[in-house]
């Protein structure tokens, strides 16, 4: 089992989150794991991107030149990110951002609405959460459980309310891709 | 023992602390500032001194002048940062000052771009600075491998009362990874009855000096150097290697690219082509002995030296393999890194020549 993914989109919008998320569950499953960012000059709105693996075996190259999988968050992600997938990958879209359908047959494609569930639960910063529940149920790579848990870890003490926000932003996510 | 998720830079200052490093000046600079971040709020709760320099020069001076009172300290920065402190790491050479830098290297030369980089191998093993030196190096890989590696460097700096440098290029930096944060086994060393701390009980007062203005006391003392360092080649050299058994082909490389070049041997096997990997772990002292045995093997056609540079481990590789076998190079630089298909596709056309 191994699953590289890209994620990529403005900075700001979780991207970098998303893929820490994905490690930090990975440990707690005693998988190998490594998260290797895309640094540069810039900053918030600029270009974020990371490179996560998740494996039961010890990772080698920590890039990836062809993922199983890209989270996309922005158009330009797209762009960039869209033909270098593995044939028999997946790609998620956040829609809710990114107009533009994929046309290769050979990948399966996800169209999660991202910011447009994070509105209708009244914070936009959970639509990382969304794509979170959306990568995690159709890859199954991590149990949903674990994420779960790692969310009540996340948010203690004052932030505890946070909670219930971040468990819909999830289950929303994977309702997207179960429908 | 339960695994954590840590960055790469900041696991580094973590592991100084545990090793007991009580003093660090640095000034900032991309890709290491976790580093000093890191330790600016860390240090004083450990009870140890931060201080962010004015300037990297300043900064290896306050090294210097805690490593002579005695006190476990480092400084980090990254390569155009580290040339600026090369007059500080030789006159601790000279000193016999044992401390610890680090350098998470980018590309140049001058200030050059802020993406990973191995350009500065042979500032780091060859002395950046004047005078008849040499520094320990440790190239670390992996996360893991980084933290084990600072516990020895401060060991390695006060057993033999020298500089040593820790070589990590920015990705290893840059990235997240799992680590334990083990036991490490302590070596037994010597009090540190030369530090300038305050005569105290002594009948003399300690000098912490690199100036022998006698030429033949000053041979005297590169004498007693070059023992040390005789003693260092003989007894700290570390090495990885994976499938060399019956490599056909051996790739040398050593920090991120040697990963890259485990997964690219690994793919290499599955076309047929029996591919192998050699990572220095320490750059200097350099394997040469091992690596002499290794490219003496009969099943070893070819050797390809993978670098973040224009080739400069490159020459230790051609010293130990020392035209028993043809020895290629694929470099990548600037801060680019090299992928797994480009190694891939050097080494087949490596093996490809020799057949």
């Amino acid at each position: 089992m191994k699953h590289e993914v890209i994620l990529s989109g403005f900075g700001g919008q979780g991207v970098m989150s998303i893929g820490k998320n994905l490690v930090e569950a990975g440990v707690e499953e005693d998988l190998q794991v490594s998260w290797v960012p895309s640094y540069g000059p810039e900053m918030r709105g600029g270009t974020a991107n990371c490179t996560v693996i998740i494996s039961d075996e010890r990772i080698g190259s920590p890039l990836v030149e062809h993922p199983s999988e890209i989270v996309v968050m922005n158009r330009a992600a797209l762009a960039k990110f869209g033909p270098q997938v593995q044939p028999g990958g997946t790609i998620f879209i956040n829609s809710s951002i990114v107009p533009d359908t994929v046309d290769r047959s050979d990948v399966q494609v996800h169209y999660v609405p991202c910011d447009d569930i994070a509105r209708e639960l009244g914070n936009s910063k959970v639509s990382n959460m969304v794509m979170l529940g959306a990568y995690v149920a159709a890859t199954k790579v991590l149990q949903v459980k674990t994420i779960e848990n790692m969310i009540h870890e996340m948010f203690t003490g004052k932030k505890a309310k946070l909670v219930p926000l971040n468990m819909d932003a999830l289950q929303r996510g994977i309702a997207c891709v179960e429908r | 023992m339960k695994r954590e998720i840590w960055k790469g830079s900041e696991a580094i200052a973590e592991a100084a602390i545990r090793a007991g490093c009580r003093g660090f000046f640095g000034y900032p600079i991309t890709p290491q500032n976790e580093i000093p971040e890191y330790m600016s709020h860390k240090m004083a709760e450990a009870g140890g001194v931060f201080v962010q320099a004015e300037s990297e020069v300043s900064a290896i001076n306050m090294v210097y002048g805690a490593a002579g009172a005695g006190v476990r300290c480092m400084t980090s920065s990254s390569s155009p940062g580290v040339s600026l402190k090369q007059e500080g790491i030789s006159y601790m050479a000279g000193a016999k000052l044992p401390a610890v830098i680090v350098n998470v290297m980018r590309g140049g030369p001058g200030l050059g771009s802020i993406q990973p980089s191995q350009a500065d191998y042979y500032q780091a093993t060859r002395g950046g600075g004047n005078g008849d030196y040499r520094t320990p190096v440790l190239a670390p890989a992996n996360l893991q491998e980084a933290v084990d590696l600072v516990q020895e460097a401060f060991d390695i700096a006060d057993q033999y009362r020298t500089p040593v440098m820790i070589l990590a290029d920015g990705l290893i930096g840059q990235m997240m990874e799992p680590i334990v944060w083990h036991d490490i086994p302590k070596r037994d060393l010597p009090p540190k009855t030369w530090a300038a701390n305050g005569r105290g009980d002594r009948d003399h007062n300690n000098f912490i000096n690199s100036l022998l203005i006698d030429a033949p006391a000053c041979e005297r003392h590169n004498q007693e150097l070059l023992e040390t360092y005789h003693y260092i080649e003989e007894h700290e050299v570390r090495w990885e290697e994976l499938m060399t058994e019956d490599a056909e082909i051996v790739i040398t490389a050593y920090g991120t690219p040697a990963r890259i070049a485990i997964t690219a041997a690994e793919n290499l096997r599955k076309k047929g082509i029996k591919a192998g990997v050699f990572r220095p772990i320490t750059l200097w002292p350099f394997p040469f002995k091992r690596l002499k045995e290794i490219a003496s093997q009969d099943s070893v056609k070819v050797l390809l030296d993978v670098e973040m540079s224009t080739g400069q481990m490159l020459d230790d590789v051609n010293l130990a393999v020392a035209e028993r076998k043809p020895v290629k190079f694929y470099g990548r630089y600037g801060g680019v890194i090299p992928t797994v298909s480009e190694i891939e596709a050097a080494a087949e056309a490596a093996c490809g020549e020799v057949k």
